[in-house]
């Protein structure tokens, strides 16, 4: 055979190849199609791409998958704007859902300034190696450490540490993922919703003056909140006032009123509000420690 | 580690030497500590669930009566340990930090030694699971400082065959001494303790460890061995963490604790001479655990010594006691390896606490630097569970604590504290690894 016949005859083989190839790639797209709603993409890109989990699915992508089969709604979103969440509902044309929003909440209103300090910490800088070396130096072993590993965490630079060392919520910014709820080594935050306006500060377990001498704003369980307050509304228990969220309905500031110390609040829009026969701090400075 | 052999000195690899501080309170014999005014007994000084009270506020309790009952098998009882009355049950401080519920009792003032509430008991007759029974009621707990409960150790599970109890007396923590003082003190209720222990597990030898740094201890504890044989002495290298019981069982039989597995698994059970002695001690008498010995030690005392402490006495008593002047920077319980950093001394000596040191300033020296891993490998040198502490480190850094434990062995970790040691980096590994093991404990619960 001559040598254009050979490059003949290879180019005619790799050519039928390619074609039976091809038909066959063809013959399985058909067959081995798999419809995805297009409406998943269009979803999942209005989304933020946080990933964070607030919503209960493992991500961004899941919840965009739920959304169309109708598992959930897009107001579980907390990441979105209201705005965001109301565009995707018109496209898939479901209500947006009544959620109310939930933040993230600190019970402890212990900042440097009223909390008294038993011994000076100086390992890592991190709340918890700092509970695991005799709970921390504060002199209340239920009070914020103070060492920011919640600031750290989030991931939406939601909480800012205060002048005295308490982390501060930033109520638009929290998205309820749950991630300083995990870190937090004394357990001092949960997720409220936001019309949870009436809030006890304090997870001091001990009783008046006990209470008291460790931290100015404690809960020293004298139980004038709850003798104010309507009934159901407020009960003491372990030595702390308790509110039962589930007659939230019935909260109004009169609960708070005569909190001497303080640690019961009334969150506004402006942030917590002490009663009025409440103690005024007016020391700015850390206490001495000892 | 070869050579070490030839010249028959048992040990294990890896580890490190640091410096030993027992010369100011080695050579001190043991002396009784009066009773402080108020003692406090938490309910939960232990590993385990806490124990229920049975007295009540304004109640008179005896030294060595009964205060509180175990709460299921996995808890202790608590005695008194001296006469007075019961001024309150409330929450009270802790060394571990949260407050912790506690009997608190106010000490009558001619209060005497004698304790009051015994029962002599033959245990010689005693077959193994009453031996466990009494052991529970005792109240005793493993006295090295891990404070969990010896009647649970000594209750090894039926499918293991136990061959060797190993005794554990290295007191490889620096300054500690109050093992050393027990063997050399109570050598009679140390071989004991150990032929009970032997029963109840069914071991047919025991070998007591001690380091090579304690042979007036080897040579007394020799001198008293019973004639059988079944007992016998042995002298390990001086190395931290000899007192590990995995380290000292490889060190003295040559058998390694599979990882994840615990010592009977390999027909071993260990226990600490200072709980031996105390078995061998309250045992017969029918007695419960009401004082143990407690090494102070350290620059801020100018009393050093072995102290018999009540169990519930406040540590401020303790140190004002040991001419404690008052300018401390760090007061640690335990040792200077593993040992905690106190954050108020109005918590109490409890079961667990086998030293008090007190540091100066000077002896602690500045807060060093934390620089970035060099990956020199001294820690992976170090480590004597032949984990990569270096490797943990940057997954710790990362808050990968799952895949720490599933792949890097986390829980083997015996927080020795080794690799934070030799670390040119000052990199507080051990912390990380505390740190990392305490979320994935709360992730379990």
């Amino acid at each position: 055979m001559s040598p254009i016949l050979h490059i003949a005859a290879s180019g005619a083989f790799m050519a039928s190849l390619g074609v039976t190839l091809a038909s066959l790639l063809a013959f399985a797209n058909r067959r081995l199609y798999v419809f995805e709603d297009p409406r998943i993409d269009q979803v999942d890109e209005m989304l933020p791409h946080a990933n964070c989990g607030a919503c209960g699915t493992a991500g961004c992508r899941q919840f965009a998958e739920a959304l169309i089969d109708g598992r959930t709604d897009p107001g579980k979103c907390t990441v979105n704007t209201a705005e965001t969440n109301q565009v995707i509902a018109d496209l898939l044309g479901v209500a947006v859902g009544d959620h109310e929003k939930q933040v993230a909440r600190l019970a402890c209103g212990g900042g440097t300034h009223v909390a008294r300090t038993r011994a000076r910490y100086e390992g890592m800088k991190s709340c918890r190696a700092a509970a695991l070396v005799s709970g921390g130096g504060k002199a209340c072993s239920w009070g914020c450490l103070g060492l920011a590993d919640c600031a750290e965490v989030c991931d939406f630079d939601a909480i800012a540490m205060d002048r005295h060392g308490l982390p501060l919520v930033d109520a638009a910014k929290c998205t309820a993922c749950g991630d300083c709820i995990e870190v937090c080594p004394k357990g001092l935050f949960s997720l409220q919703p936001a019309n949870h306006r009436l809030w006890v500060a304090c997870k001091n377990q001990q009783l008046g003056d006990e209470a008291e001498l460790e931290c100015q704003v404690a809960c020293t369980a004298c139980g004038r909140c709850a003798a104010d307050a309507p009934e159901g509304l407020l009960t003491l228990r372990n030595n702390l006032a308790t509110v039962d969220y589930g007659n939230n309905r019935l909260a109004s500031r009169i609960a708070i009123e005569r909190c001497p110390t303080g640690a019961i609040v009334w969150l506004d829009n402006e942030g917590a509000v002490k009663g009025r026969d409440a103690k005024k701090v007016v020391r700015q400075e850390a206490l001495p420690v000892g | 580690m070869t050579l070490l052999k030839w010249f028959g000195r048992k040990s294990f690899s890896h580890g490190v030497h640091p410096q030993e501080h027992k010369d100011g309170t080695a050579h001190r014999a043991i002396r009784r500590l009066p009773f402080a005014p108020r003692m406090i007994v938490p309910l939960a000084q232990h590993i385990g669930k806490p124990s229920r009270p049975l007295v009540k506020v304004g109640e008179e309790v005896l030294r060595g009566q009964l205060i509180a009952e175990a709460d299921g098998f996995m808890s202790v009882p608590q005695h008194a340990p001296a006469t007075g009355v019961v001024e309150a049950i409330e929450l009270m401080p802790s060394a571990q930090g949260p407050r912790v519920r506690s009997i608190v009792i106010k000490v009558y003032e001619a209060s005497s030694q004698e304790v009051l509430c015994d029962q002599s008991q033959d245990v010689d007759n005693l077959d193994p699971d009453a031996i466990v029974q009494a052991v529970q009621a005792s109240g005793l707990v493993g006295l090295g400082g891990a404070a969990f409960p010896s009647h649970v150790k000594l209750k090894v599970p039926a499918e293991h065959a136990i061959h060797t109890l190993v005794v554990n007396g290295c007191e490889c923590e620096p300054f500690l001494t109050t093992d050393h003082r027990v063997m050399l003190e109570q050598t009679d209720d140390l071989i004991r303790g150990t032929r009970y222990a032997m029963r109840v597990v069914g071991a047919k030898r025991a070998v007591i460890g001690v380091e090579d740094n304690k042979m007036d201890a080897v040579e007394t504890i020799r001198a008293r061995l019973p004639a059988d044989g079944n007992i016998s002495v042995e002298a390990v290298e001086t190395k931290y963490p000899q007192g590990s019981e995995k380290m000292l069982i490889t060190s003295l039989l040559g058998l390694e604790v599979p990882s994840g597995g615990h010592t009977f698994h390999i027909g071993v059970v260990v226990n600490n001479v200072g709980t031996l002695a105390a078995m061998g001690q309250l045992l017969p008498r029918g007695r419960g655990l009401i004082e143990r010995v407690v090494t102070v030690a350290g620059p801020g005392v100018s009393k050093p010594g072995n102290y018999r402490v009540p169990i519930g006495t406040p540590l401020r008593y303790l140190l004002g006691y040991a001419g404690f002047s008052g300018s401390a920077a760090e007061v640690i319980l335990g040792g200077p390896m593993m040992g905690n950093a106190i954050a108020s001394l109005d918590v109490p000596v409890t079961k667990g606490v086998s030293g008090v040191l007190v540091l100066s300033s000077n002896a602690i020296g500045q807060p060093r630097t934390v620089h970035p891993c060099i990956k020199c490998g001294q820690c992976v040198s170090a480590c004597p569970i032949h984990l990569n502490p270096s490797q943990l480190g940057l997954l710790a850094a990362k808050r990968e604590y799952d895949l720490m434990a599933e792949d890097f062995h986390l829980k083997d970790c015996i927080e020795c504290g080794c690799c934070s040691f030799v670390c040119p980096s000052s990199i507080p590994l051990v912390q990380y690894f505390r740190i990392a093991k305490s979320v994935l404990r709360e992730r379990a619960a």
